[in-house]
């Protein structure tokens, strides 16, 4: 057996500290995505740190936004009244997420935390750079249907497989972080990395971090919309997703946020549209337009060109939906 | 005690399982739940290649792991006698098992392939040694793309070819098409994974738990592998958690499992994991079909020409009858068909729901309803005027068939007069709107089995036969069978199966056990009246000079039908003759008239979706089934079957491929998250219509089976709809949002 030592933690200080001590160390939360990865032989941590014990089961709303405690389970954040009312666009992509059981477990920090589904990741009878640097990429010219579009290398061509993050970094959230040398913020899209040389290293968390919490800043958004296009209705990650935020009066964009899911190593956040459609009025042609300028630059792979085509339509079809 | 509670459960409610409460609350007891004294738990090492020799196996670390008490592989694995028979004197028909012979060399010759077995002290234990044996190979390249060989005649070969007058014949057809159709391979992932536990008492009695669909048909093939009596070899297979054909034979862990708990003399329980099922247990094989197809333009069909092409392994030949339904579904005079098989390295394929015509419907009825397009012709239209009245090979009648009963069923639930008949010009709520059609067939029939009947004092009757019930609800309506031929309520009969010590029953599959065993209990009812009369004469002085054709059997009493009030209740009539019971065995034999008569159940699946007409998601709005399948006998498992099916088949559609990369010749979606079934969210509603004629040529029962056409005909009729929704024909399974976009 692979025996594993398992410690509860009493504060983020002693659970950093417990990480820090010994490097083959994880925190777990929920455990939806680490025992799986403990069971296919992927990691084998020394030590499991149980942080269910902290108080970060919080969700709050102040004038400057909303936060919510690492510990909070995606179900309970998606059915939060304050989410629901104020940032609609986070209820509805925690609820693309998974099936309900998994939401019922995962929490908001581990939802973040969750590796690739690439299937290549998962075998380890095949070579993968993220699993183990060095030995290559099976997905370039293996079977690469779900893989990246955007910010890939030829070391690692996996996505990030949440649906709650493509939101998250849409509406501009940040990331509280403690460690042992205190606490920090880490902005959205400074969170994840994209894999370059380094497909091992999913995020710019340093050893002994611990995510806290996440907030989101107030907004002015009257207009949210979170699609998802899976290969079935439910409980499937994206082939592409894509999460809207707009301002809209009078027919007018005032401002927009705009993040796709299913296309990188990261949520992929869309500045140059978002750019595009703000200041003009809706119109069939402006999305269109919109969803071309959003795909500059894709590179796809044997089986993945679909998704230029379908992250096109996913926008339309998002922003229509979102403005309507 | 409550009369009506004789077995301690609750009486039933209208048409319920009587197996259901036991396996809702966990009572039942499935295979890998048999726990005995002294079990040991063995887990498989298998391969990571596809193709070449195992050089080395390191088991050191194995071996010294904690509680680990044997590795089993080629090299220490006691010879198993039948896989390669040395004294055929006993049976001079004796040949080498063509199954994967379990640790019987050094050769893989697909991944996945069960290399070695770990036994420990418990699972657990044995997962991790498992985990800790190293395999040092010498590689070859192995086979595994389909595509790149359908066409290689090196490989390939015939498995029949079928001619009816002019070859080709379609080309000189009005209206015609040739259109190519694509099937992936598609994996058994029943919720019950496979597992097998093996006992031996000495050397020459076998006890074995197993998830099968025959616990005979285990029996006979683990004597012959291991020359025992068939007497001396007892399998027990009382519930299945779903099986869809993988338990139709003998797998390797059956085998792996009967070799360790001998040579270790112990209990030995083998589990397959969800990965090991991929590669162990057969699957849907990949196939490709061409069909050529072509009517006079006032649609009568004129010829059809059907090739196809699906994989098996390359130690074993798997083939099914792809093809066929083109000869016989529907009138038409010049036939041909041709099909063969690729073995590739892959294990060897198997029957799964509706083997052959599930695949061969695909393509037929997706070429019809191609053809009714250019034909513009509605596609029920087209299938009515070539509608079949009898066989168009032998000519000869079928038992029942009431496929345009279906049709006009179907039509109306569906609302098929909403159609459009022009592709992609309804919409609703702004989605594209399709409605689709396709009949799904299968042969019907009756094989022999027997069933022992136990009627007592208490007013019970016990029934037993060694089937299997995989799901389908054979307990119930044999249950049905019973308490209506002896008058009795359904909470006082019980069916008992799933042990071989009982009179022999059927392997449960080619939708044959309703007729068959059913049968078999008529025969035993008839046979428990006749002596029951035959008591009253004996025993009763009112009855003492009559003969038994002078007393009726009404609701378990014997009346004289000279005289009313000569009447006893059998439980009196076994008090009086100081009977505590009355026992008789029945055995029925199979369907005798197939010189006369061809027998086959049909069904007609409508759908109607919705596509995106942006992000081509689809959404199933509802789908009707309608099927002629004899009487129904048990109406409620009769329709969750028929909406088994239909999810089925949406799996076919629109979700299930078992996908490989073929630079290693090892599967990369072997899992629930990865290989999709359909869930709640893809699957409408269904509504199953019932034509509910008897079919009493084929067996008393009335009965034509419903199992293989409750599946068969759904894929066909899901893209047929996605056509008329979108205008985008989809001949290659399955049909996922990309191939729809806007």
């Amino acid at each position: 057996m692979i025996n594993f030592e398992y410690v509860k933690a009493n504060s983020a200080q002693s659970a950093s500290e417990a990480r820090i001590k010994n490097g083959a160390s994880q925190f777990i939360a929920g455990g939806t995505n680490l025992v799986d990865l403990m069971k296919k032989g992927i990691t084998a941590p020394e030590r499991l740190i149980d942080i269910n014990a902290l108080p970060l089961k919080e969700i709050s709303l102040t004038p400057k936004g909303l936060s919510i405690g690492a510990l909070v389970p995606n179900s309970v954040a998606a059915d939060h009244e304050t989410v629901k009312t104020k940032y609609p666009l986070l209820a509805m992509a925690l609820n693309a997420g998974a099936s309900a059981q998994l939401r019922n477990m995962a929490t908001v920090g581990g939802n973040i935390m969750q590796r690739t589904r690439c299937s290549y990741f998962y075998d380890t009878t095949m070579p993968c750079n993220k699993r183990n640097p060095g030995t290559g990429c099976s997905a370039v010219e293996g079977y690469n249907r779900m893989h990246a579009i955007f910010g890939a290398s030829e070391q690692c061509i996996a996505v990030h497989p949440s649906d709650m993050c493509v939101a998250l970094a849409a509406l501009n959230a940040t990331v509280q972080v403690s460690g042992t040398k205190g606490t920090r913020k880490i902005p959205f899209a400074d969170f994840h990395r994209l894999p370059a040389d380094t497909p091992q290293l999913d995020t710019n968390l340093q050893v002994g971090e611990l995510i806290t919490a996440v907030s989101i800043p107030a907004h002015s958004f009257n207009k949210a919309y979170y699609l998802k296009v899976r290969d079935r209705l439910s409980y499937a990650f994206a082939l592409v997703s894509v999460a809207v935020a707009l301002d809209v009066k009078d027919g007018m964009i005032r401002s927009a946020a705009i993040a796709m899911g299913g296309v990188a190593h990261k949520p992929w956040r869309l500045y140059e549209v978002e750019e595009f459609v703000t200041g003009k009025p809706i119109s069939k042609e402006l999305f269109t337009e919109a969803a071309s300028i959003a795909m500059t630059g894709a590179k796809t792979y044997t089986h993945n060109q679909y998704k230029i085509k379908l992250g096109k339509a996913a926008i339309i079809e998002a922003l229509t939906k979102a403005s309507s | 005690m409550d009369k009506n509670n004789l077995y301690n459960i609750p009486p039933f409610a209208d048409d319920d399982r009587v197996d259901g409460l036991a396996k809702v609350t966990g009572k039942a007891k499935f295979t890998a739940e048999h726990q005995l004294p002294g079990l040991v738990y063995g887990v498989f090492v298998c391969s990571t290649i596809a193709k070449g020799v195992i050089k080395n196996m390191y088991l050191a670390a194995a071996k010294n792991a904690a509680g680990v008490i044997d590795i089993i592989y080629y090299l220490n694995c006691p010879a198993v006698p039948g896989y390669k028979p040395a004294d055929r004197t006993k049976n001079p028909n004796a040949r080498d098992y063509t199954g994967h012979k379990v640790f019987f060399n050094n050769l893989v010759l697909s991944n996945g392939q069960p290399i070695a077995l770990v036994v420990a002290d418990t699972f657990e234990r044995a997962v991790h040694a498992a985990s800790l044996v190293r395999v040092e190979y010498d590689k070859e390249v192995p086979e595994t793309d389909f595509e790149k060989n359908k066409f290689n005649g090196k490989l390939l070969k015939n498995r029949g070819e079928f001619l009816r007058n002019e070859k080709d014949a379609w080309k000189n057809a009005a209206v015609k098409l040739e259109q190519e159709y694509t099937i992936p391979i598609e994996t058994h992932n029943p919720m019950e994974m496979h597992a097998t536990t093996a006992v031996w008492e000495g050397d020459n009695k076998l006890t074995v738990y197993d998830k099968s669909q025959g616990p005979k048909g285990v029996q006979g093939e683990l004597a012959r592998m291991f020359e025992l009596e068939e007497k001396n070899v007892k399998v027990i297979t009382e519930f299945v958690g779903g099986a869809f054909g993988s338990g139709l034979r003998s797998w390797p862990h059956v085998h792996a499992a009967v070799i360790a708990a001998r040579k270790l003399k112990r209990p030995v329980k083998l589990t397959l994991n969800r990965e090991q099922m991929f590669t162990m247990v057969g699957y849907r094989p990949y196939s490709w079909q061409k069909i050529g197809i072509g009517a006079s333009k006032e649609g009568k069909l004129y010829g059809i020409t059907h090739q196809a092409v699906s994989n098996t392994s390359v130690y074993e030949d798997f083939a099914e009858g792809i093809v066929n339904v083109s000869q016989f579904l529907y009138d038409c005079p010049n036939v041909n068909t041709d099909y063969k098989i690729l073995p590739l390295h892959i294990n060897t394929p198997t029957w799964m729901r509706g083997p052959g015509p599930a695949s061969g419907c695909f393509g037929l009825e997706s070429a019809l309803d191609e053809l009714s397009y250019q034909l513009n012709i509605d596609p029920i239209e087209l299938r009515i005027i070539n509608n079949a009245e009898v066989h168009p090979q032998s000519k000869l009648p079928w038992t029942t068939k009431y496929l345009k009963e279906c049709y006009a069923l179907g039509r109306e639930k569906i609302g098929w007069s909403n159609r459009p008949s022009v592709p992609g010009s309804l919409k609703e709520d702004g989605m594209l709107v399709g409605y689709g059609m396709a009949v799904g067939v299968f042969g019907a029939g009756r094989g022999g089995a027997t069933a022992k009947g136990i009627l007592k004092q208490d007013g019970s009757l016990l029934l037993q036969s060694a089937v299997s019930d995989m799901g389908p609800g054979t307990s119930t309506a044999m249950v049905k069978i019973g308490s209506e031929q002896m008058g009795l309520d359904d909470n006082k009969v019980r069916f008992e199966l799933g042990d071989t010590d009982f009179p022999s029953g059927p392997t449960q599959g080619g939708s044959g056990s309703a007729t068959t065993v059913g049968t078999a209990v008529m025969a035993v009812c008839d046979a428990l009246k006749q002596s029951l009369k035959e008591m009253a004469i004996e025993n009763i002085a009112a009855f003492k000079n009559l003969k038994p054709e002078d007393i009726s059997y009404e609701n378990g009493k014997l009346v004289a039908a000279t005289d009313a009030s000569a009447a006893i209740h059998f439980t009196d009539l076994l008090k009086q003759s100081s009977k505590p019971e009355l026992q008789v065995s029945k055995t029925s034999t199979g369907f005798a008239q197939r010189d006369k008569y061809v027998a086959n159940s049909f069904s007609v699946h409508f759908v109607k979706l919705h596509v995106h007409p942006v992000t081509g998601v689809i959404k199933l709005k509802h789908i009707v089934s309608v099927a002629d399948a004899g009487k129904i006998i048990s109406e409620k498992t009769a329709r969750s079957q028929m909406v088994g099916g239909a999810v089925g088949g949406i799996g076919m559609a629109m979700t299930e491929e078992t996908l490989m990369d073929h630079r290693y010749g090892r599967y990369i979606n072997s899992n629930f998250v990865d290989y999709h079934v359909p869930v709640h969210a893809d699957v409408p509603p269904v509504d199953v219509l019932f034509v509910n004629k008897p079919d009493n040529i084929i067996s008393p029962t009335g009965a034509k089976g419903i199992g293989e056409i409750a599946l068969v005909g759904v894929a066909p009729a899901i893209t047929n709809a996605v056509y008329n929704a979108t205008g985008k024909r989809i001949r290659q399974l399955p049909v996922t949002p990309d191939q729809l976009i806007g």
